[in-house]
């Protein structure tokens, strides 16, 4: 049972219980840390529950090799991840690395793929980038249940991507996290943090926490918390939209991009990327667009019912590259974020935290630090 | 968005919206009516139109009550509304826009006011064994009645509390049915904590008149009834063979094959979730209820509301709130003016206020017992549609989940097909005892569209008017 | 499990899982279909449990049956008609319109 803070003292405090902080809390537990996470009540934005539940690889990284990379060790490392969450909790987080499709609808979207692709293969100097294209009748042994539509002409397939249940990723970490000895502190909205000598208070609607360090892996959080702990990083919402279908028969045997069906037999559709600020109300034109692109894709969708729709809004960089960073001016203050929580939440767990408990950063970090976006600045 | 097709657009065709339809007319207000159902009515005067006219002999099983509804449903005919009926409204725009559909195409309509009047829903009743085959809500079983002219082969067993259930056990008896029991979870020391309202209640009198001589009536008919019970639990494998419950320290166990539970009615809250509305939580009869001002007035400016979906008041009150909050709809949109709105409503307050009266004293005397609405069985089914029980739920609470919309992402409760209509309460009270909160602090589900079902089809070849929708390229990825 | 008070409704010719069965004018295909098999009327996609219609208002979609090839439709919202084809579902739906 999550207690209150009775004025605690933590290692570490983690603020936000979402996808990253639960995942980096697992880590820095598994260094022997007194970790606790600091979380909001049950109606708020909270994106980790807007996911789609991709673990992706193909596509990441235009403009930034070191997050290829990134992305590719997290996909590696996540079997091992999710089975030890198993083995600890007994929750089958339903992972899985079938491979994954992005379908192509018509020749400027293949020539536009086969462009973007190529451009993140060139800037990885020529080594090795799992992505190939295939065309119509390759997708259609690779997916036998179901027709696909006329505009089907092909795809981008890589076999490092793979899809979970990120419902259930979430419950499973939240129950590592405090079977593991984590504090889990829900009702503690963070308003500030405060220095205390070498440590720092952190300030909740429940009272102040004591932490050596803090990390900031509070989504949309960040832009409030970030700047006076010097981390003004330039994230912005973006807000994307899920619809769910009536659970069927299973038909898709492995994930494409804007396609997932879950183990339960619900169909999730995507994918959209709209600008609208904080507003998380369902756009019914963007509905209407995802559907009639499904309905193209794989006619036999257009007879399933649609049960649920919701939009939820992306924590977004200029770049689309995750932030890693800790502060100059309050070194111990460190600031994680990205819209691709589900996907780093194994390489989260496993070696980010690392950085976080005090060993070197990984080589990718050259490339997360928040120099970079001072530099994009000046470059436009 | 460009002219709206109607002043007023209702969601509903029962008391409420029926009501609304004939006064919003009266005042020269261009109106249309979007009704799930094929025929006006609601649930409370379902069919009715169809049983007057070809069921004639059911009118007098059903009740001078139910009869009443038929004068309604013509007032809203001669109306000369635009009625859309067999329309599933699955999603409302706050700026009076209304997405439905007739289950081949889905549409817009577009209104400067939208008044919902989309009513009230049995409370869910989670006792063990209460989702077999052969268990039904009490109202379940007066929809039978009304649509179908058919009840139950029996022995039935009606268990719960509140004023439907003597009414539909008298209606079943007058129907022929053969009834096994009626226990009554509401006993004798509930009965002495309402009497002080009793003074009170204008109506009191004759509606306690009113539940004894239906009880003689019961009574004399050899039905069964037992009170005060606890602990009920229904019987069977693959359906219900009957019921077991506790009175005065005894167990008691009866033979039925169908079972109808009722622990009152309260309002519906689906489209006023969707729309954002603040909501409010009801003490004594557990429910929640969206926040309204003055005759149905909400936080948004075309949004309005009325009738049993902002809170349990009955039938009559329900159709008074209609025509209320229709004139306040008229003196909004400036076609009638304070002294006309003054003159119209004055008669509709007054009546309103005398069919609201009755009230405190049934929400004192039929409070749901506690073992309803946080089951004591960690075995009993919680959520239906996803087959999650009690015991998980608190589970889930006692791991942090601080409320409903978490425990929705941990446990998949309030994801099935019913949106959470059916659990959502029960989550609410048991993750508030789990915590040692208020309901009202502890909060409902989010509610998102569409608010029923509908094909890919439908959305996809849907028109959106000055909609654009931009969907993420391919080439960016996500 | 039910039975119908009066035999002078017009006769609905519908079949149930194949079967010829008269129905009355005016029913719901949920009561219908409980007046002919007073027992479950599904079985539920997460364990195959048995269920029936509970509400009849068109809330607990527990009356999900296939109505003419559709499936999944709350059947307590839809009339019978003559020649309606209604199916009991076990389980989650299949995709038809499809290979």
């Amino acid at each position: 049972m999550p207690e209150k803070s009775a004025h605690k003292t933590f290692d570490v405090a983690v603020i936000g219980g979402g996808m990253i902080g639960p995942a980096l809390s697992l880590g820095l537990l598994a260094r022997g840390l007194r970790v606790c996470i600091l979380d909001e009540g049950d109606d708020v934005l909270r994106v980790a529950r807007g996911n789609f539940g991709l673990v992706w690889f193909q596509g990441k990284g235009f403009g930034m090799p070191r997050y290829v990379e990134w992305s590719r060790r997290s996909a590696t490392l996540y079997p091992e991840f999710a089975a030890e969450l198993k083995e600890h909790t007994g929750v089958d987080v339903g992972h899985a690395n079938p491979g994954g499709l992005e379908l192509l609808l018509g020749e400027q979207e293949l020539a536009h793929r086969q462009h973007y692709i190529g451009q993140i293969y060139q800037q990885g100097g020529g080594k090795d980038y799992e992505v190939e294209f295939i065309d119509r009748k390759q997708v259609e042994d690779m997916l036998p249940g179901v027709t696909l539509g006329d505009d089907v002409i092909g795809a981008s397939y890589s076999p490092i991507d793979g899809h979970v249940n990120p419902l259930f990723l979430l419950r499973a970490m939240h129950t590592r996290f405090q079977q593991a000895g984590g504090t889990y502190l829900p009702h503690h909205r963070v308003s500030g943090v405060n220095k205390n000598g070498s440590a720092y208070d952190v300030i909740t609607e429940a009272g102040p926490v004591s932490a050596a360090k803090v990390v900031i892996a509070a989504g949309h959080g960040l832009k409030q918390l970030g700047p006076p702990l010097g981390l003004d990083i330039p994230i912005r919402p973006q807000r994307g939209h899920i619809l769910v279908t009536e659970r069927t028969k299973q038909i898709l045997p492995m994930p494409i991009s804007a396609f997932r069906q879950t183990v339960e037999g619900s169909i999730m559709l995507g994918v959209s990327a709209e600008e609208a600020g904080y507003d998380d109300r369902v756009d019914t034109a963007t509905v209407a667009g995802i559907a009639e692109r499904a309905g193209r894709t794989f006619p036999a969708l257009r007879n399933l019912n649609i049960v649920r729709s919701w939009a939820a809004l992306r924590v977004l960089t200029p770049d689309k590259c995750p932030v890693y960073a800790e502060s100059q001016s309050h070194p111990g203050i460190y600031a994680v974020a990205s819209h691709s929580g589900v996907t780093l939440a194994a390489v989260n767990a496993r070696v980010a935290a690392n950085w976080i408990a005090g060993d070197p950063a990984p080589d990718e970090f050259e490339a997360f630090g928040v120099e970079r976006f001072d530099a994009q600045k000046t470059s436009q | 968005m460009s002219s709206p097709q109607y002043d007023l657009a209702i969601i509903g065709a029962g008391p409420a919206g029926m009501a609304a339809a004939h006064e919003a007319r009266n005042v020269g207000l261009s109106v249309v009516v979007i009704d799930e159902q094929d025929n006006p009515g609601g649930q409370i005067y379902r069919d009715v139109e169809h049983v007057a006219l070809k069921r004639a002999h059911d009118l007098d099983v059903l009740g001078a009550d139910y009869k009443y509804g038929y004068g309604l449903v013509d007032g809203m005919r001669a109306g000369e509304v635009d009625y859309l009926s067999g329309h599933t409204v699955w999603q409302i725009e706050a700026d009076g826009i209304v997405w439905c559909t007739d289950g081949s195409k889905a549409k817009q309509v577009t209104a400067k006011r939208v008044l919902l009047a989309t009513g009230a829903m049995e409370r869910p009743v989670p006792v063990p064994g209460w989702t077999l085959p052969g268990v039904m809500t009490a109202g379940a079983a007066q929809i039978l009645m009304k649509s179908a002219g058919m009840v139950p082969s029996g022995p039935i067993a009606i268990c719960g509390s509140g004023p439907l259930l003597l009414l539909i056990a008298d209606q079943l008896v007058r129907a022929g049915a053969e009834i096994a029991v009626i226990a009554e979870t509401t006993s004798f020391a509930d009965y002495l904590r309402a009497a002080p309202k009793l003074a009170q209640a204008l109506l009191g009198m004759e509606y306690l008149q009113k539940g004894i001589a239906m009880r003689r009536r019961i009574k004399a008919a050899g039905v069964k009834i037992v009170s005060g019970i606890s602990g009920l639990r229904i019987n069977g494998d693959e359906m219900a063979t009957g019921v077991t419950f506790k009175k005065g320290g005894r167990e008691q166990a009866v033979a039925a094959g169908t079972v109808l539970l009722h622990e009152g009615v309260v309002p519906n809250t689906q489209a006023t979730r969707q729309l954002r509305l603040d909501h409010l939580w009801h003490e004594t009869q557990h429910y929640w209820y969206p926040k309204t001002g003055l005759h149905g007035t909400t936080a948004l400016e075309s949004i309005y509301l009325a009738g049993d979906g902002t809170g349990i008041y009955g039938a009559r009150a329900a159709e008074v709130s209609g025509r209320l909050t229709a004139l306040q709809i008229a003196l909004s949109l400036g076609r009638i003016d304070d002294g006309e709105f003054a003159f119209k409503a004055g008669p509709w307050l007054s009546e309103h206020k005398h069919h609201c009266a009755v009230r405190p004293l049934l929400d004192a005397l039929f409070q749901p017992p506690a073992e309803i609405l946080n089951p004591p069985e960690d075995h009993t089914i919680v959520c239906r549609c996803e087959e999650i029980t009690a015991g998980d739920v608190r589970k889930a609470g006692k791991l942090g989940a601080p409320g409903p919309n978490q425990l929705k992402a941990f446990l998949r409760a309030g994801m099935g097909p019913c949106q959470g209509r059916m659990c959502g309460l029960t989550v609410t009270e048991i993750l508030a005892a789990v915590h040692g909160k208020s309901p009202a602090d502890i909060g409902a589900y989010r509610i998102r569209p569409p608010l029923k079902p509908l094909s890919l089809a439908e959305l996809a070849d849907m028109e959106v008017p000055d909609g654009d929708a931009t969907l993420a390229s391919p080439s960016s990825g996500p | 499990m039910l039975k119908r008070r009066h035999s002078d409704a017009a006769v609905v010719q519908i079949s149930i899982d194949g079967e010829a069965v008269e129905a009355r004018d005016g029913e719901s295909v949920a009561a219908a279909v409980l007046a002919y098999a007073g027992e479950a009327t599904r079985t539920t996609p997460v364990s195959g449990a048995p269920r029936a219609p509970y509400c009849l208002m068109g809330v607990c979609f527990e009356c999900l049956m296939e109505i003419d090839g559709v499936p999944n439709r709350q059947a307590c919202m839809i009339r019978v008609s003559d020649g309606m084809s209604i199916r009991r579902q076990q389980g989650a739906r299949a995709l038809e319109g499809d290979a």
